[in-house]
């Protein structure tokens, strides 16, 4: 057989697979790039990149580390590995009864007991990005739409379009009410959807949200239930940023609204949790959808199939989870230590002339650097946020790249990195605006 | 009402209630060496529980890897945050490694092909979606298990076009039917992409011959269109004539840097080989950079465990563990095999001669009271019901010919099997000395007492619950 020169593959690959609504090219992804080919680091490498465009929580595994010295069994099957047969064959899509569970109680701890959760309503998948999309699959069809408040989490573009291939019609959020969700924005957003032909199935809140790091109030949340019902669409509100809420009390949960309603409508909301934040676990992909619709909930199950929990995982957390002791200290910590960080960064940014929007969660703040700008446009925030990751060696995510409606806000992660790269983040920050207030003023006034 | 998508309230396609009875049945009635002897014993689970001692010796042996300990240090932050979907790098190249121990070293992978996804029912979707668009086809060597139907269908909205093998000729993938196949996809305006085979085949049990791989790789060469191997049960493969990759093919071939080179595309996965199937850890081969790249991306939707990542890569970096895991876990299947063969054997039954697997493609059609799928659901219920052992029908796997069944020999004690055979032949006695009148009119009551809709061909998502393969 001759061997051929080798051609470009005539044999396409599907539109998914070539199409860019993974939205890896948008600067989100290029700001990592960045950082990977300059991190920051301590001693080797002082002046590299910091990254604070990551939302990662690493403020408390010692926490975790601690547990994890005390209960060795959790992670070993017991000596002998006893445990270890059943375990390794469990690939039951119901997930282990006993870290369903761990997840609601945990999720009902968070709430500070003031919300109830039936294990048998939580379906277990690979993380909140799979949660997403598969809620995505049950409640919309192709071309169908979402609607998402912005500016929010730039992996929605993937997680909720990609694959399949329904579209994110945005309702348009803005300062002048610190970016709050209004009845009239909603109503637009639907509006716009019926003007492109698009069938609207739902809306997608994060709440606490990102990238704002604030808690939905009570009036806001209940309006959009009202919205839905009246509108007779699906509610999605991912909570996965619930255990970050700096005062357990300022953060409402969707669920207490039904709660207070007697459920009555319920069957359109869904509520989407994770490990990924709140326990900074990540790596480990542990999702949950909660659904108070029982086809949903059936059909979820079936879905997850693709998209299942490491039984060894599931073992694990369903120790850590149902220890009470552990998960009240760890939540009661966290939430300290995090609201520790938030106004370390707020004072700092303070003290450099940056204001932030007042936040009360998440591992986040939004900061206002439109004053900076050279053009209220989207190029004149790019063009900031090349300076920031290019002279003062920081990641940050522009605000663009949430899809917000006003140039010149930034998404800056704090609970990613230690004390003191913050305080040399801060420092670089300080020094930044220092030089610019200079270059301002070339008759130097100070 | 909040009306769900076509996707959700279609998924009804996957309910077969005859298949749903003989798991309802298993569930309400398990046999129990103990405390139930006279349950229903589970033969339609394709599981590998011959090998768990050699798994749990490791693991006593070596505590940390479990233990989020690398060198004594706690590892544990590093793999909490560890969520790269190129994944840990330790672990794609031991998992390379041990698949090309698998194939006797005649083939080698490279870690940066090989895309991590959880569990091969995510990578045969995942691939399946970069290849094909909705309502275009694959082709299928019937019978085939069961999951494709949702793995390869559900969300991705592409159909499967089956190719018919038959017993003829030991259920071979021929040219004939290649073609056949092809032509009834264009028929129904079906735009074929590829063929997906199952090697070994699941639910035959047998490699397949350098014959069949030549044939695929000229076919899908002729068509232009790509190649799925499913090389889940590779290591499963205990006798001659041992297993051939399409990899080693197309080596054999010098096809590599041709076009064909780049539309072949392993799926891979530890549920069966390593008996893991809790675990999920499935991949995606591929020479192609572009699949290699999308399927990447899309892993993003059912990564493995960072956990589970680590704790296998220092188990599969284990050249000592692996080499002697691999043939000792083929020796015992053999021997488990042997057993299942003679115990048929012993009730006048014979089965598809394999060399690989889990299970054993058993047939039955001597003991069908006619040549219909409506007499091999008949005897499949007398075998549930009356038998006690819950096997899987043939049509459940699309087979074209009545009669046949799958039936696992290594998701029990040895034991436990033995019983099992004992049943089937008290049974086939029995059967054979009675007349036939009376179990005739018994059968005829309970299939008018069913609905149409039972005798229909297709997969019971029960199966999922249990993760059937």
């Amino acid at each position: 057989m001759a061997i051929e020169i080798e051609q470009p593959s005539s044999v396409e690959l599907s539109k998914v697979a070539v199409s860019e609504t993974h939205g890896e090219n948008s600067p989100y992804f290029a700001g990592w790039k960045a950082y990977d080919e300059d991190p920051y680091h301590e001693s080797n490498n002082p002046s590299g990149v910091i990254q604070m465009g990551l939302a990662e929580n690493q403020v408390s595994f010692d926490l975790l580390e601690e547990y994890s010295e005390q209960h060795s069994e959790a992670f070993t099957w017991g000596k002998g590995a006893p445990g270890f047969r059943e375990n390794a064959l469990f690939q039951d899509y119901h997930g282990l009864q006993s870290f369903r569970e761990a997840m609601a109680s945990f999720m009902e701890q968070i709430r500070g007991g003031r919300a109830k959760f039936d294990p048998d309503r939580v379906v277990l998948t690979a993380g909140a990005t799979a949660a997403n999309e598969l809620l995505t699959f049950i409640l919309a069809d192709p071309g169908d739409a979402l609607l998402v408040p912005t500016p929010y989490y730039p992996g929605f573009d993937r997680d909720l379009r990609w694959r399949t291939g329904v579209k994110i019609v945005p309702i348009h959020c803005d300062s002048s009410n610190n970016f709050q969700i209004t009845p009239q924005a909603l109503e637009a957003a639907y509006k716009e959807a019926e003007a492109m032909n698009k069938k609207v199935r739902g809306v997608l809140i994060t709440n606490p949200s990102n990238p704002l790091g604030a808690t939905i109030q009570r009036s806001v949340l209940e309006e959009i239930l009202d919205f839905v019902t009246h509108k007779n669409i699906h509610l999605v509100s991912d909570e996965i940023y619930s255990g970050s809420a700096f005062s357990s009390s300022e953060f409402i949960s969707i669920e207490e609204i039904l709660e207070s309603r007697k459920y009555k409508n319920s069957e359109r909301v869904h509520i989407v949790y994770s490990l990924s934040k709140d326990l900074g676990l990540p790596g480990f992909r542990v999702g949950t959808i909660y659904s108070y619709n029982d086809k949903v909930v059936t059909t979820a199950r079936r879905m997850s199939s693709f998209t299942l929990i490491s039984s060894q995982t599931q073992h694990l957390l369903a120790s850590m989870l149902s220890n009470k002791k552990f998960t009240e200290n760890y939540i009661k910590t966290n939430r300290e230590r995090l609201r520790k960080r938030y106004e370390m960064i707020i004072q700092g940014l303070k003290n450099a002339g940056i204001e932030c929007l007042k936040g009360n969660a998440g591992l986040f703040c939004w900061m206002n650097l439109s004053p900076l700008l050279e053009e209220q446009t989207r190029e004149g925030e790019l063009a900031l946020w090349d300076s920031m990751l290019h002279e003062v060696k920081l990641n940050i995510s522009p605000g663009s790249s949430c899809h917000c409606s006003e140039p010149g806000w930034f998404r800056v992660c704090f609970a990613n990195m230690s004390e003191q790269t913050l305080e040399i983040a801060l420092k670089r920050i300080h020094d930044f605006m220092q030089q610019r207030e200079r270059q301002r003023k070339p008759i130097s006034s100070q | 009402m909040k009306l769900l998508s076509r996707k959700a309230t279609c998924n009804s396609h996957g309910q077969d209630s005859s298949y749903f009875l003989g798991w309802q049945e298993y569930e309400k009635n398990p046999y129990d060496e103990v405390k139930n002897p006279k349950g229903i014993i589970q033969m339609g689970l394709a599981e590998n529980q011959l090998s768990f001692d050699l798994l749990e010796s490791w693991l006593a042996k070596n505590p940390d890897a479990a233990g989020f300990k690398k060198d004594g240090q706690s590892i544990f932050r590093e793999l909490a945050l560890f969520q790269d979907y190129h994944g840990l790098p330790a672990f794609k190249q031991a998992l390379v490694d041990f698949m090309s121990e698998i194939r006797g070293n005649k083939v080698t992978f490279d870690p940066s092909n090989l895309v991590l996804t959880a569990g091969a029912t995510s990578a045969n979707e995942t691939l399946v979606f970069c290849l094909a668009e909705p309502g275009e086809a694959f082709l299928l060597p019937t019978p085939y298990y069961p999951g494709f139907d949702r793995d390869l269908k559900w969300r991705t909205g592409v159909e499967i076009v089956p190719i018919h093998c038959t017993s003829s000729n030991g259920f071979q993938i021929t040219e004939t039917t290649l073609e056949e196949a092809y032509q009834l996809a264009q028929k129904r305006n079906l735009k074929v992409k590829g063929v997906l085979v199952t090697n070994p085949s699941n639910p035959l049990g047998t490699t397949m011959s350098r014959t069949e791989l030549n044939l695929l790789v000229n076919f899908i060469s002729a068509k232009n269109i790509h190649l799925i191997s499913d090389e889940i049960y590779s290591g499963t493969v205990f006798s001659s004539p041992g297993f051939i990759s399409i990899m080693e093919i197309l080596k054999e071939r010098s096809f590599e840097d041709t076009e064909v080179w780049n539309r072949v595309h392993i799926v891979y996965s530890l549920s069966k080989d390593l008996g893991l199937p809790g675990f999920r850890v499935g991949a995606i081969y591929s020479n192609d950079d572009m699949v290699v790249a999308a399927a990447t991306k899309m892993s993003s939707f059912g990564l493995v465990s960072s956990q589970t990542q680590y704790l296998l890569s220092a188990m599969l970096s284990d050249k000592k563990f692996t080499k002697n895991y691999i043939s000792e876990n083929q020796k015992r299947l053999k021997q488990r095999h042997k057993k299942l063969v003679s115990g048929l054997e012993k009730a006048g039954i014979s089965c598809l001669k394999s060399n690989a697997g889990l299970f054993c493609w058993v047939d039955m059609r001597h003991l069908l009271s006619s040549n219909t799928f409506e007499a091999e659901i008949e005897l499949w219920k007398k075998i549930v019901y009356d038998v006690k052992l819950n096997i899987s029908p043939g049509s459940s796997c699309h087979c074209t010919e009545p009669g046949w069944f799958r039936v696992c020999f290594a998701n029990m004690s040895e034991e436990t099997l033995k019983l099992s055979m004992q049943r089937l032949k008290a049974f086939v006695d029995s059967t054979t000395k009675t007349s036939q009148t009376n179990h005739q009119s018994i059968e005829n009551s309970r299939r008018k007492s069913l609905p149409k809709w039972v005798f229909r061909l297709s997969f019971d998502d029960r199966e999922t619950v249990h993760g059937e393969r």
